[in-house]
Order: structure tokens, then sequence, then C-alpha cells
């Protein structure tokens, strides 16, 4: 049952990302193609987020007694502890939930934050770049069905071929 | 009268809590029938106008809520800035949302109630 | 798991799980494109809320603002210039791409076996230098707000490299599409001469007229909000990023109200693409100047150092330069990313003649 409630975020996660990538596979729309791939990139960043959660903890942002008033000198136990932090894994025998050695407050981990905080802004500006080559794409060939493009090329390339034929004949 | 005003604001501390819960709960209950009413309601314009009206009141009563929770004054300051945020925003969306409606020539439903079939009823 | 809040928590994640997936699965059967688009901006929603459950406040933030405000406008305006619908799939069709989902969700599914409990504070993603971070900041940095300092201090390169990213995305996506100069002529093949606000008595008692007085008061009062989010970002969630899309919402929320040549007056494409570029050069150049004084590419320690000493270290414990140093290069991230987004924003609205209602 502990294993069960230990994992069932993750296993949640994995359908949601199975789905953004049955969108994608499936539809032949490109814009319907890429919101798949939008929802694919969502359940990404929650399956980085869910890593990062620490039992207990709160958002990264110091506070209480871990924030010390400002231009003052840091309290000397935080730098002492900030060595002790690299032995916290092998720490699991005494695995208590608690704050990490040197600070008073248990926080979640910041650096899955940080890398998908940037992820989403650069996940858009990709975005932003697919949804104008499906643009162009419409522009020129008037569907953005994936299908119907292919079909479109495939007649394109054997009226070509045939022109081509025509004028060796030709010669 | 100092004694009845320091009698009040033990009152007051006594009741914050439980009022504070109480309203939040029932600002939740308000959304949680808007959002029947959209499911509900027969055509789009009485489905925007359950949405609108629950969702601003409740959300009103939501933020009354947590005013009366909230540990000191800033919050209830920051309290206020959403409110005013949201009556300025939600009622403009759904103006917003029903004027286009309205010029893009969907008709509101009108008639008795049994009159609508099944197929009716639904905005698609 | 006994523990009232982890329940809580649990009763939580539950919720906004199950409805993440009646969105997801919706999306996957609709049919509809606007309503496929918006059902994409309820799920960012939804997984921003979760977001802040698992703590995240600076991402759920993000995501907020991009996710489920930006994206929406874009695949929306990408919509309009392309089709409403998508074509019926066959249903035998379906049988490929459900089975390689469903092998690959087992084989997926498999892994997590090994992977440590959910909330583990010894697992070793939360050990090594997240925890780092977290005890050294106030030493190093003396900003409360971690997420800030890791962004752009402990890893500003890999900002810049983002902020590069979104910068080329920018460039890219108006060269794919335009600057946004089209919608002016489109609106002449019409028949009309730009701008559309035409400023007879008629028209001035027409039916935007809420929209316009709301937008009015709103659009400064997102600017300042704007800046309110940039400049708290060392204390509270939020930062360079974040301020940004919300300057550029605001440009969107102008644009939509006013029409896209009244925004191109009030924000000349120019200059949404200089005020782009400026803020990479900016953030690259803090990281240029810490070079010039013998400093590591984006070391803001270099901005009010006292030199380092004979052995050539810098054992300056000031941070005041750390503070500095953050400020500029949130300020180019700002600019970049407003400058990126508002220029990419143009380039699809200015694609097509103005959306009217009766166009719907």
């Amino acid at each position: 049952m502990d294993f069960i409630l230990e994992r069932y975020n993750y296993w949640a996660i994995i359908g949601l990302m199975m789905i953004g990538l049955y969108i994608t596979f499936q539809s032949g729309n490109l814009i319907k193609r890429l919101t798949g791939l939008s929802i694919f990139q969502t359940s990404v960043f929650l399956f980085y987020i869910t890593l990062g959660k620490v039992t207990g903890g709160s958002a990264p942002i110091l506070f209480g007694r871990d924030l010390k008033p400002h231009g003052g000198e840091a309290p000397t136990d935080v730098v002492a502890g900030a060595g002790a932090a690299h032995d916290a894994a092998g720490d699991v025998a005494g695995a208590v939930y608690g704050p990490v050695n040197g600070l008073y407050e248990t926080y979640s981990n910041p650096l899955p934050h940080v890398l998908i905080l940037t992820a989403i802004v650069v996940g858009v500006a990709t975005l932003a770049l697919g949804l104008s080559l499906i643009v162009r794409i419409r522009e020129a060939y008037g569907t953005i069905e994936a299908d119907e493009v292919a079909a479109i090329d495939l007649d394109t390339a054997i009226a070509e071929a045939a022109d081509r034929e025509q004028t060796e004949a030709a010669a | 009268m100092a004694d009845f005003l320091a009698s009040v604001g033990d009152v007051f501390a006594l009741v914050r809590q439980p009022l504070g819960v109480g309203l939040c709960i029932a600002g939740a209950l308000l959304c949680l029938i808007g959002s029947v009413g959209v499911i509900r309601f027969p055509d789009f314009y009485t489905r925007l106008h359950a949405a609108s009206i629950t969702d601003t009141a409740g959300a009103s009563v939501l933020l009354v809520g947590m005013a009366f929770v909230s540990p000191t004054g800033w919050v209830v300051l920051k309290l206020v800035f959403i409110w005013l945020f949201l009556f300025m925003t939600g009622p403009t969306s759904s103006h917003a949302v029903a004027n286009a409606a309205y010029l893009a020539g969907l008709a509101p439903k009108t008639g008795r109630r049994g009159d609508l079939t099944d197929d009716e009823g639904g905005w698609s | 798991m006994s523990d009232p809040v982890a329940i809580e928590i649990a009763v939580f994640n539950v919720i906004l799980l199950a409805m993440l997936f009646v969105v997801g699965a919706a999306v996957a059967r609709l049919r509809s494109l606007f309503a496929i688009v918006m059902l994409t901006g309820a799920y960012s929603l939804l997984s921003a809320m979760w977001f802040v459950t698992l703590d995240a406040v600076d991402v759920a933030f993000t995501e907020a603002a991009v996710g489920a405000g930006v994206s929406t406008v874009l695949m929306l305006g990408a919509m309009l210039l392309t089709s409403r619908t998508a074509k019926a799939d066959r249903r035998w069709a379906r049988i490929g791409p459900l089975a390689v989902v469903l092998v690959t969700g087992s084989v997926l599914i498999y892994a997590t076996t090994d992977m440590p409990a959910f909330g583990d504070p010894f697992s070793p993603a939360n050990s090594y230098v997240g925890a780092d971070y977290l005890v050294m900041t106030a030493a190093d940095i003396d900003i409360p707000n971690i997420v800030t300092a890791v962004l752009s201090s402990y890893r500003g390169f890999d900002t810049l490299g983002e902020t590069g990213v979104v910068f080329m995305a920018g460039i890219a996506v108006a060269l794919l599409l335009g600057f946004g100069e089209r919608s002016l002529s489109a609106n002449r093949a019409r028949g009309e001469t730009a701008p559309v606000r035409t400023e007879t008595k008629a028209d001035k008692s027409d039916h935007h007229v809420v929209l316009r007085v709301v937008s009015r008061i709103l659009i400064p009062v997102i600017g300042i909000y704007a800046l309110y989010v940039h400049f708290h970002g060392e204390l509270s969630a939020g930062g360079g990023f974040q301020a940004g899309v919300i300057i550029s919402v605001a440009v969107v929320l102008y644009s939509l109200v006013f029409g896209i040549a009244a925004a191109l007056d009030a924000v000349p494409v120019a200059f949404a693409r200089g005020l782009a570029a400026f803020g990479v050069i900016l953030y690259a150049g803090v990281g240029f100047y810490a070079l010039t004084q013998g400093y590591n590419f984006l070391d803001y320690d270099a901005i009010l150092s006292h030199g380092a000493d004979a052995a050539g270290h810098h054992g300056d414990t000031n941070t005041h330069g750390q503070h500095i140093g953050i400020i500029l290069i949130e300020l180019g991230v700002l600019f970049a990313v407003a400058g990126s987004i508002t220029t990419i924003y143009y380039a699809f609205a200015g694609r097509a003649p103005e959306i009217r209602d009766e166009d719907w």
C-alpha cells in the first residue's frame, strides 16, 4: 500500500504523458498535434516538479529564522552546514524528515523549479515557431492535415517526374 | 466605552476564525452552484449568466472570508486589490463574450422549458 | 502517510490529477480546434494549480502566465489563420498509436519501481546540488528567493542560453510570418484606411465601450503589476521571465481591444524587436564585463569588487555585487522576453485581417 501511495503520482503523470503522446501520434491535424505535444511537455514539467517535492517542505523562499537581516553576516552554523549537506544522501539511516543541515525550516528542492521555469518560457517560444511553420504550410498547401499535405507532395513529385521524362524524350 | 470596545475586540477575536472559514465555504458553494448552472442551463446566455454572476459573487465571499482569517493588515490590503481586479475583469469578460455572441447572431432560446427538445438544449 | 497534511496534499493531488485526465481525454476526442485550444489552456491552468501544491510557486506563476495565457493567444491566432476543425480520423488508424502508447507507458511505469518515493528528502535529486543551493544562498547572494538566486546567479549561464533561445524564436517567427505590417495592407485591401477606429458619433457609442473603458483602466495596472513582479522577484515568486510575459500581455490586450493598428502605433514593431535584442546584449554584456575584470563569465562579484589578492583569490564577502548583477540580468531577461513575445504576437496578429465580431 505504501508502495502505491509513494508512486501513484508518477503513474498518473505517465498516464498524462501518454495522452499527449497519443494525440501527437494519432492526429493528422497539425495544430492538434502541437497541442498534444504541449500536453506532453506540461506533463514532463509536472514530473520534474514532483521529483523536487520534499515532504513537509515549503516553497524555496527563505523565511523566519533562515532569513538573516539584510546586509548582516551569515550565522556561522549555516556556512559550516554547507559542507555537511553533501553527506545528506548518506544519512538515510537517520531518515527523519527535517530541514537540511544548516537550515531551520524545510524547503522543497529549488533546482527542478529553476530548470522548469526556463523550460516553460522556451516551450512557448518553440510552440510559436511551430505554429508559424503551420501557418506557412497552410498558405503553401491550403490544408493543415498531414495526410493531405503528403498527398499533394506525392502528386507534385509525380508531375515533376513526368515533366522530366517528357523533356528528356524531347531531347 | 473602553470596556465595550475591548469586549467587542474579544468577541471579534473569538468569531474571526469560524466566521472566515464559514464565508470561505459559502463562497466555494456559490462557485459550485455556478458550475452546476453551467451544465444544467439550456442555452449559451443562461449558462454565461450562471457562470459569471456566481463566480464574481463567490470569489468576493471567498475573499471576505480570507480577509477574516488573514494574519496581518497587509494581507487584507492585497486581498482588496485582488477583489478590485476580479470585480473589474470578471463582469467585463462576461460582457465581452455575451456581446460577441449576440453580434455574431446567436439568438437566445425563448419559450417554455418543456418546448425545448434535447438537442436544442445544448449550444455547440 | 498518516500525517494529516500529507493526506490533505494527497487528496488535492488526486482531484487535480483527475481533472487533468478529463481535460486530456477531451482534447484527444474533440475535433473542434477552438475547443481543443481552450482546453489546452485549461490544462495549463490546472497544472499551475498543481505546481502550487508541490511548492513550486515560481513555476506555477510562469505556467499560468505563459502556458495558460500567451500559448492560448498564439494558438488561437494560428487557428484563425488556418482552420477551425480537424478532420475526422479513421477508427482503425487509432490502433497503431494506441499500441505504441501502451507499450511506452508500461515500460515507463515499470521503470518507476526503481524511483525514490514521492517527497523523499534523501532522494538523489534532492540531495546534492539542490540542498547546497538552499544552504549557500543566504551567505553567497543574500536574497530570500532561492529560485531567483539559482536562476540568475548560480546558473546564470544556463539562463543566458534560454534567453537567447527565446530571442531567436522571436526572430525566426518574425522571419517566417513578417513583422506585423501586413495587417495595415490587409485593411487597405478591404477598402478601409488604417487605423480602423473611426471617429463618428455613432461609433463612439458602439458596443465595445465597456471593454475600452475597462482596458484603459487595466492596462496601466497590468504594467505596474509587471514591474512589481519583476522587482519583487528576489523576495517572492516572480522575476524577469514572468514580468516580461505580463508586459507583452498588456500589449496583446491593447491590440485586441483597440485594434492592431493602434497597438503598432503605441509599441512599434521595431521597438519590440530592438528591446529583445537589447535585453540579450545587456545580459551577455554583464558577463563580458565580469570577464574584463578578471573574473569568470557572469560572476557578479566582479561588480563592486576590490580586485583579487596576490594569490588570485577574490575573497570579497560583500554580496552587493551579486545584487546589482541579478538586477541587471533580470532586466535583460525582462526586455528580451517582453520584446520577443510581443514580436511573436505581432507576427501572428499582423498576418490576417483584423478579427471582427462578424467573423465568428
